[in-house]
């Protein structure tokens, strides 16, 4: 389970994050919803830990990570899987080495092993004969479903989802979609996910919370965010430029 | 009058308050580089060791800029006879080019020119691979595959640095006397058993280990400096150049700065 309290970070001036607070029960698919610059990166990187707050705390299953050595971080790291943005593939190794790096590296696994587990995970993914391409060989959508095969492939218990569909066209962003929930239904995994896709929050989502200046202004399951009264999170479900959320850089 | 003096007052002001704001980028910038160094020194020590990467990194830094070293040095060994043999033949002091040569360069000439070169070559890249892993959160991602970036990138860049520069100037120092004494020699018609016996007799241990102790601390600074530059970068592609241009510029100031504060205290 994970738990964000009172969760302060401010990059010089710039106060992003302003006491949010959010609950996520084990097994539940948690989409947080917000505008570009709302501070959904810097929620996320606080929860596996590569962000320190400022104040506040981030439980996981009691534990404040926040407070824990650099061994002890590294070691609840590996609970961990997190899909990037642009996928980060590593871009000096072959795919399969991609996804079978935290396998050789803390599994001690031989490479044959290795490649072994790594073509199982590619092909869950739906992914096959691949494995000793290049990243830079790939197109968008096969990177960031290699992104999830490196994600899931030391078994974790959450996985993070740093936009899982954006840059991806309707149909490859709704086959990411597919296997987001596929990934939760086959690993009973907790997940969270960041985005500000609507139609991928709503299929994805078991609970959506809106991040807004800085808090979780609202939580609730796609239906109860669908038909809510909140007007900050109404404009942003209906993507209206018109109402109390203000574009940054713009004077109406 | 009081116009002109308080413009003045006001230039003096402004100069002190940008040196100062310089100063302190500049002590901010050491401060974090002696910090990334002393974490790369406790994850060194601490198993496991990173021993693949570190061969990969001594391949790329070492094999890959010897054809530049190979060249540097002849051509540095040649033209310093030739200087150093029509300068001399001023006052008939010729027989000297072999000590000439062979102090110049294992003292001086081999470690700064080899430094100034793996900078350019392996400390710019250090710096754009690291940049690019930066923007392209491949170094977050390493964060998140429970894999301490620090151990897994800066450590073996620094350990090959530290190692192959010194083993660099070794075989720069010998080609660079060979150079010396082709031209010395086959060009300008010296006696080659006058050259070697100049060379040998003037020539102490010392001189060439302490060139490669100066080797060994240029290599450690390029990795270090590099590594922080490109580890720290931010900014894109842009910030990949910057890093990269910036990695460059410090190495090569650190080289030439810290070589006479070396020589001062290892020459004495």
């Amino acid at each position: 389970m994970i738990e964000i309290v009172d969760l302060h970070k401010a990059f010089g001036r710039n106060h992003v994050l302003r006491g949010a607070n959010l609950k996520v029960e084990k097994g539940e698919s948690m989409v947080v919803i917000g505008g570009s610059g709302s501070g959904k990166s810097v929620l996320i990187k606080h929860i596996i830990g590569t962000l320190k707050p400022d104040s506040g705390s981030i439980l996981i299953d009691g534990v404040d990570i926040a407070k824990l050595s650099e061994n002890e971080l590294y070691e609840t790291r590996k609970r961990f899987g997190m899909l990037f943005q642009m996928a980060a593939l590593f871009d000096s190794m072959k795919v399969w080495e991609n996804v079978a790096f935290a396998l050789m590296r803390h599994g001690k696994l031989k490479e044959k092993d290795a490649k072994e587990i790594a073509s199982e995970k590619l092909r869950m993914v739906g992914l096959m004969g691949v494995e000793d391409l290049m990243p830079s060989e790939l197109s968008g959508g096969m990177k960031k479903r290699v992104g999830l095969a490196r994600a899931i492939a030391h078994s974790p218990e959450i996985l993070l989802y740093d936009e899982p569909t954006t840059g991806l066209d309707p149909i490859m962003a709704d086959a990411i979609n597919d296997l987001i929930i596929e990934m939760k239904q086959r690993l009973s995994v907790t997940s969270v996910a960041i985005t500000h896709d609507m139609h991928s929050a709503y299929k994805i989502a078991d609970r959506i919370a809106m991040l807004y200046e800085g808090s979780i202004i609202a939580t609730g399951t796609p239906d109860e965010i669908k038909n809510t009264d909140n007007a900050i999170v109404r404009q942003f479900i209906t993507g209206s430029a018109v109402g109390p959320i203000k574009i940054e850089g713009v004077t109406a | 009058m009081s116009n002109v003096l308080l413009k003045l007052i006001e230039c003096v002001g402004r100069a002190i308050t940008l040196f100062w704001q310089v100063f302190l980028l500049f002590t901010e910038e050491l401060g974090r580089i002696m910090l990334l160094l002393c974490s790369a020194i406790k994850q060194l020590v601490l198993p496991p060791f990173e021993l693949r990467n570190t061969f990969k990194q001594v391949v790329e830094i070492g094999i890959k800029s010897l054809p530049v070293v190979l060249i540097t040095a002849v051509f540095t060994g040649m033209v310093l006879a030739l200087q150093s043999y029509t300068g001399f033949k001023r006052f008939n002091a010729e027989v000297m080019v072999g000590t000439v040569v062979a102090l110049s360069i294992t003292r001086e000439l081999g470690p700064v020119l080899t430094g100034l070169i793996v900078a350019g070559r392996a400390g710019a890249a250090m710096a754009a691979e690291l940049g690019t892993m930066r923007v392209t959160e491949q170094i977050d991602a390493l964060e998140t595959l429970a894999t301490n970036p620090v151990k897994y990138l800066v450590v073996p860049r620094f350990i090959a640095g530290t190692i192959i520069l010194p083993s660099l100037t070794v075989i720069a120092d010998i080609i660079g006397i060979i150079g010396g004494f082709f031209v010395t020699v086959t060009v300008l018609g010296a006696n080659s058993s006058v050259y070697w016996r100049r060379t040998w007799d003037y020539l102490e241990t010392s001189d060439i280990y302490n060139g490669l102790i100066k080797a060994c601390f240029f290599g450690a600074a390029i990795a270090i400096i590099s590594c922080y530059k490109g580890f720290y970068t931010s900014g894109g592609a842009e910030g990949v150049g910057k890093a990269t241009t910036g990695a460059v510029v410090l190495s090569s100031m650190t080289i030439l700065i810290s070589d006479y504060f070396l020589s001062a205290w290892l020459f004495k």
